[in-house]
């Protein structure tokens, strides 16, 4: 089998996968740095309650429109996945529960419903793919409506890169120069709803997170600038997609879960080597003279 | 920094100010006023209030009773907490941290202007930390932390100036560093409010002193403040809260 045959001609044969292949490059321009963020204020598994969160959401929209329509089950998704998200922070507030704690106690619910919703009308296939979603099976308007999450998301997170970096560092800064910071958590939330909205058909909600945190952990260990983690999370994060994509081709696969597994690799590997994994913390350097 | 022409426009004005946490007192009846221009230190046992009272003055808490009027606008106010909220693990260099300094005049989405750039620079140099631009935060001592925070106040050239207890686990030298740029805002009319624990400092360095022990113990020259029986009296607070108190009538 030639390298043709291997890395390319998959992609040329089949409008299919050349249309996963897209998808895997928009969620990971959208999600990759937004996963680093998330990392950043310390909300790593606030993501992945976020979309659970997105279910009942989607299998609402899923009902009314009768079938897998991602325009459908998106807007649901992001209705729910927001309700929680505000609703969490409100709940936080006004009473002496953490907002982890209140996340998690809406994110179950958010679950369980979504999965009695589907689970009235859909088959078992339907509801497999709500849960682990069909990559493979992203037609043009899904793709348009990731790409336009996408091009959200980067404009968006240029816009208030600022006050966004200074909220995660230092918040009571930001209250004190009358900087708005709540603002722009909320308006933050909104972006993460929306790529896990994106993410939803391709991975389906329990893996949703998957391109989001698994590349900003390997920023963390990889680069030491926040742009140049968002760098190479957003880079990782398409690697994941393409090598996945090929492995399960070739191997017969299902793609979703494959995909998350490179990452995974990649993951296990930035442990190894990267420069703030574990061979560099054993087999140090010999250190400078000033 | 730029010489800042005195700034003599409005003190800051308490009145019976009440500040409580779960309704038991922190700060009990305080009236005094914090004059323009003035240089004052908050000094007090633990628990006395001394913080509680800054972020009261700071706008960040309100008071359950009384009025704290000030002189002052919110973007007027540089204010140096305790570090507690800043996540020093942030990927965020020293320069970009003290640039944050320039928020006032930048907001979150205009451009920083040269100038601030190079009033970044020279803050940096005037807290001694020249050559760290470029240092990630993280890989600072807390001295040189400090310090970041104090060349970030130098850029925000606010007329108020809020520390609590800005010299905490800093070596001598750079205290002294540090005392010698409060001591340059004074000169320069700005008013300047520190929450201090160590009474020597406060009787080398602050002209006026509020002593506090959840009352108002004594307020003025702080020779006259920090007198025997005045520190003698405040010794005598206790610190734990009575359950059982009753509630406080307003004084006839």
């Amino acid at each position: 089998m030639s390298a043709y045959d291997l890395l390319i001609a998959p992609f040329q044969d089949y409008g299919f996968m050349r249309r996963a292949l897209v998808a895997c490059l928009c969620l990971a321009l959208g999600a990759g740095p937004m996963g680093v963020f998330l990392m950043m204020r310390r909300m790593s598994l606030m993501g992945d309650a976020l979309s659970h969160a997105v279910l009942p959401g989607a299998a609402i929209g899923y009902l009314i429109a009768g079938s897998l329509s991602l325009t459908a089950m998106g807007l649901g998704g992001l209705v729910a996945g927001l309700s929680v998200a505000l609703l969490s922070g409100l709940v936080s507030r006004a009473t002496v529960l953490q907002e982890d704690a209140s996340f998690a106690s809406f994110y179950l619910t958010s679950l369980a419903l979504g999965v009695l919703i589907v689970s009235l009308r859909g088959s078992n296939i339907d509801l497999l793919h709500v849960l682990f979603g069909t990559i493979l099976a992203i037609d043009n308007e899904a793709l348009t409506l990731i790409g336009g999450i996408t091009s959200i998301t980067l404009v968006a997170l240029a816009v208030i890169y600022r006050p966004l970096v200074a909220e995660c560092f230092d918040p009571g800064f930001l209250r004190a120069v009358g900087g708005r910071g709540p603002l722009y958590h909320v308006a933050f939330l909104l972006l993460v709803v929306l790529n896990l909205v994106a993410s939803f058909q391709a991975l389906g909600t329990l893996m949703a997170v998957g391109l989001m945190m698994l590349p900003a952990a390997i920023a963390q260990l990889w680069a030491r600038t926040l742009p140049g983690m968002l760098a190479v999370s957003a880079g990782t994060a398409f690697a994941s997609g393409y090598i996945g994509l090929i492995a399960s081709y070739h191997l017969e696969l299902a793609s979703g879960p494959t995909i998350i597994i490179t990452a995974s690799i990649f993951y296990g590997l930035s442990i190894l080597v990267g420069p703030a994994g574990i061979a560099r913390k054993y087999f140090p350097r010999p250190h400078l003279t000033g | 920094m730029g010489g800042q022409p005195a700034m003599s426009s409005g003190g800051i004005d308490l009145t019976n100010v009440t500040i409580t946490y779960d309704r038991h007192p922190a700060v009990h009846h305080l009236s005094g006023r914090i004059e323009a221009g003035s240089l004052t230190a908050i000094a007090g046992p633990n628990g006395a209030g001394k913080s509680t009272l800054l972020k009261a003055i700071m706008g960040e808490l309100k008071p359950a009773e009384g009025k704290i009027i000030k002189g002052f606008t919110a973007s007027d106010i540089g204010y140096l907490p305790q570090a507690a909220e800043i996540n020093r693990r942030f990927p965020i260099s020293v320069l970009d941290t003290v640039m944050l300094g320039a928020w006032k005049r930048s907001g979150a989405f205009r451009a920083v202007g040269r100038q601030d750039m190079i009033k970044a620079g020279d803050a940096l140099s005037a807290v001694g930390l020249e050559g760290f631009e470029r240092r990630p935060v993280g890989s600072l001592s807390a001295g040189q932390f400090q310090r970041v925070l104090f060349a970030r106040l130098l850029l925000q050239d606010a007329p108020l100036i809020l520390l609590d207890e800005p010299f905490t686990a800093i070596d001598a030298r750079t205290t002294r560093d540090l005392i010698d740029i409060v001591c340059r805002w004074h000169g320069e009319g700005r008013t300047v409010v520190a929450v201090l624990h160590d009474f020597d400092q406060v009787r080398a360095h602050f002209p006026q002193t509020l002593l506090i022990a959840r009352e108002l113990i004594a307020w003025g020259r702080t020779e006259e403040a920090l007198s025997p029986a005045n520190l003698l009296t405040a010794r005598a607070m206790a610190e734990r809260w009575d359950e059982n108190a009753a509630i406080c009538e307003p004084a006839a």
